[in-house]
């Protein structure tokens, strides 16, 4: 029998999220893999995304729309995917690894009794056996897991792990699915800044991204200086924030802004997939890190391996000679 | 309130990692182990709340021995009492099972808000917090940098990290699993006479018998997810490396970003 592979859009006022379209080429791969057809489940207020969705090499688009789906709640997203997986228990279910599959996707997982594979970056089949890769450890390591068990398997895939322009287009069929009585589990108050939005991080050309390995705000001094001599602005890494060393409006990443400067900076910062997504996009990286083996020199050109309190004294004299 | 926090312990970030004979995860021979981060945050959450609207904080942790050390840790920043699932079936389990264990282990205590951290700093499933709200038949948020218990003590206002440096408020009712994002407030240090009074602190140990559990639904026993192996990524790319004294290194960057990478 074919196994059927569930792809779960994620949508917001009425456009596709930009991985959604990788969970398609995820689902897409994943058919071809294993033997089966892919189909996209759409949940959402209405269905005027369907269409757009339709146009992937897809057996189905299937919509799930009701006005409480409209804005998304655990309470009522699990509601509506548990009745249709329970009722037509498909093999696998793709889910974008955004902070919103993360929500509810393992609520639904506990839910259905599926077994769940979060933050999925590759499968490959050894002996017939589906093998997938993710990272653990901040990506400072990876690990390589199976599924053991009868039953659905979830999957949420990292962003970037499956590239959206590799999804295949074509034409699929719409249909709705039979929605049972569902209720929304939280009372939505509206939506704000994070934080203050003073630095706008987006048009740098350089960025000094500022790390942990730092190590506290008292050892700022030689980076300022060393952002001075470049013309570079200061960013950071979460910790960075979450310790108080700067405000919350230089955080880069998943959480923060996302930039593109023509130099970044990475000092002490080790490269989890979070603070990634927010700067590889940069024309150049450069890490300053003592561990040869951090994630951040898998994408920077350049690196310097040693203690960034050597390093970056020695940046300033070289710059300070060269003026 | 009665509140109970699930703190993790894991590997210090900024420990050296070496992968472990068998493959199947790293070393822990020689590493440093602390509260995973967020736990913390999770943490402090509990106590401030305890201390404005009154009650206790009773922490559980699920580990191997060595363990102790987190849960003391956490008695001496004021909980009250520790529960540690130390028994060996409950050892090496996928979110699901971990959840089974801390879920049944929470029902016994009839608790008003169950604390957890967003994500393990090892594993990293990002699901045990959720999956043990379904557990409870109650409600919870992951990601969660703002909790505020309204008048009455029966809901909750909550801001939840979006993408993009964006939150998103909304209320939702208590009892209620909140899975708390690092950053969310600023974790206190313990003071002496909190370390002090944290060695007569009760620890329970109970077994998976003791909760009505059996060890073949928690644990390695009890999960799907199983690790086949660990290893460093590959790193295609490579970048260049400068090597040397700091000066000579910096030079040669610099010379690098000038005429190569033509970016300064
Ligand atoms: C849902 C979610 C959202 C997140 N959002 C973001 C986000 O938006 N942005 C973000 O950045 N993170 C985010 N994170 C956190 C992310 O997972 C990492 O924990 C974080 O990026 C790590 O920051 P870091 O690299 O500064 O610290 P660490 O991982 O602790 O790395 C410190 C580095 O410094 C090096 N170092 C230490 N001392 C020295 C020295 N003396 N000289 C040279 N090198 C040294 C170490 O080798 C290490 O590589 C998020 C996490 C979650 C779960
Ligand atoms: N072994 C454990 N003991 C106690 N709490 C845990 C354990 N594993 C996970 N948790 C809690 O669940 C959260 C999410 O973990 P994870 O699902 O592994 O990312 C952690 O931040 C902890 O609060």
């Amino acid at each position: 029998m074919s196994q059927s592979i569930w792809i779960v859009m994620q949508q917001r006022e009425g456009k596709l999220h930009r991985m959604s379209r990788e969970a398609i080429t995820a689902g897409q791969q994943l058919a071809a893999a294993v033997g089966g057809s892919a189909s996209a489940v759409l949940v959402a207020g209405d269905d005027s995304l369907a269409a757009e969705v339709a146009g992937y090499d897809l057996e189905q688009v299937k919509v799930a729309a009701a006005p409480v789906l409209a804005d998304y709640t655990p309470g009522a997203f699990v509601g509506a995917l548990a009745a249709a997986i329970d009722a037509e228990k498909p093999a696998f279910v793709v889910f974008p690894h955004t902070y919103q599959s993360v929500d509810f996707v393992p609520r639904l997982s506990q839910e259905v009794g599926a077994a769940l594979v979060p933050e999925a970056i590759s499968f490959e089949q050894v002996d017939g056996e589906l093998i997938w890769k993710r990272p653990i450890l901040g990506g400072k390591l990876q690990a390589r897991v199976r599924v053991k068990g009868e039953g659905t398997i979830f999957v949420t895939v990292q962003s970037g792990a499956f590239p959206a322009d590799s999804a295949a287009t074509g034409q699929a069929e719409i249909q709705a699915l039979a929605l049972p009585g569902i209720t929304a589990d939280r009372e939505i108050l509206g939506v704000e800044q994070a934080g203050e939005d003073e630095v706008d991080l987006t048009k740098a050309d350089i960025i000094l991204g500022v790390g942990r390995g730092v190590g506290g705000p008292d050892k700022l001094g030689p980076l300022e200086e060393l952002a001075e001599r470049l013309g570079a602005d200061i960013g950071a890494s979460r910790p960075v924030i979450d310790n108080g060393w700067l405000p919350r409006d230089r955080q880069i990443g998943s959480s923060g802004q996302t930039v593109a400067p023509k130099l970044y900076l990475a000092v002490g910062i080790s490269g989890a997939i979070q603070h990634q997504v927010g700067m590889k996009g940069s024309t150049c990286v450069v890490a300053i890190n003592k561990d040869k083996s951090a994630p951040i020199f898998g994408i920077s050109q350049y690196g310097l391996v040693g203690d960034l309190h050597e390093l970056v004294p020695a940046l300033n004299e070289a710059l300070a000679e060269a003026e | 309130m009665r509140i109970a926090v699930c703190i993790k312990q894991v590997p210090d970030a900024e420990g050296r990692l070496k992968v472990a004979a068998d493959g199947k995860w790293i070393d822990e021979d020689e590493i440093q182990f602390v509260i995973n981060e967020s736990d913390q945050y999770a943490l402090e959450e509990a106590l401030t709340l305890t201390e404005a609207h009154g009650g206790e904080v009773v922490v559980l942790s699920l580990g191997p021995d060595r363990v102790q050390d987190a849960l003391r840790k956490a008695l001496a920043l004021g909980a009250k009492r520790a529960i540690h699932l130390e028994d060996s079936a409950f050892q090496g389990g996928d979110a699901h099972a971990t959840a089974r264990a801390l879920a049944a282990a929470i029902q016994a205590e009839e608790c008003d808000l169950v604390l957890t951290g967003a994500q393990s700093d090892d594993a990293g499933y990002g699901s045990t917090g959720s999956v043990l709200a379904g557990l409870l038949g109650w409600p919870h948020a992951w990601l969660v940098m703002g909790l505020e218990v309204e008048e009455g003590g029966t809901s909750a206002q909550v801001t939840r990290e979006m993408e993009s440096g964006m939150n998103e408020l909304f209320r939702l009712q208590l009892p209620a699993v909140i899975e708390v994002q690092a950053g969310m407030n600023h974790p206190r240090y313990a003071s002496l006479k909190g370390i002090m009074q944290a060695k007569r602190k009760p620890v329970d140990r109970p077994t998976p018998d003791d909760l009505g559990l059996t060890a073949d639904q928690v644990g390695a026993a009890g999960s799907r997810l199983e690790i086949v192996d660990v290893a460093f990524p590959e790193t295609d790319a490579g970048a260049q490396i400068f090597e040397g004294d700091a000066a000579t290194a910096a030079k040669a960057l610099l010379e690098k970003l000038r005429n190569e990478a033509r970016v300064l």
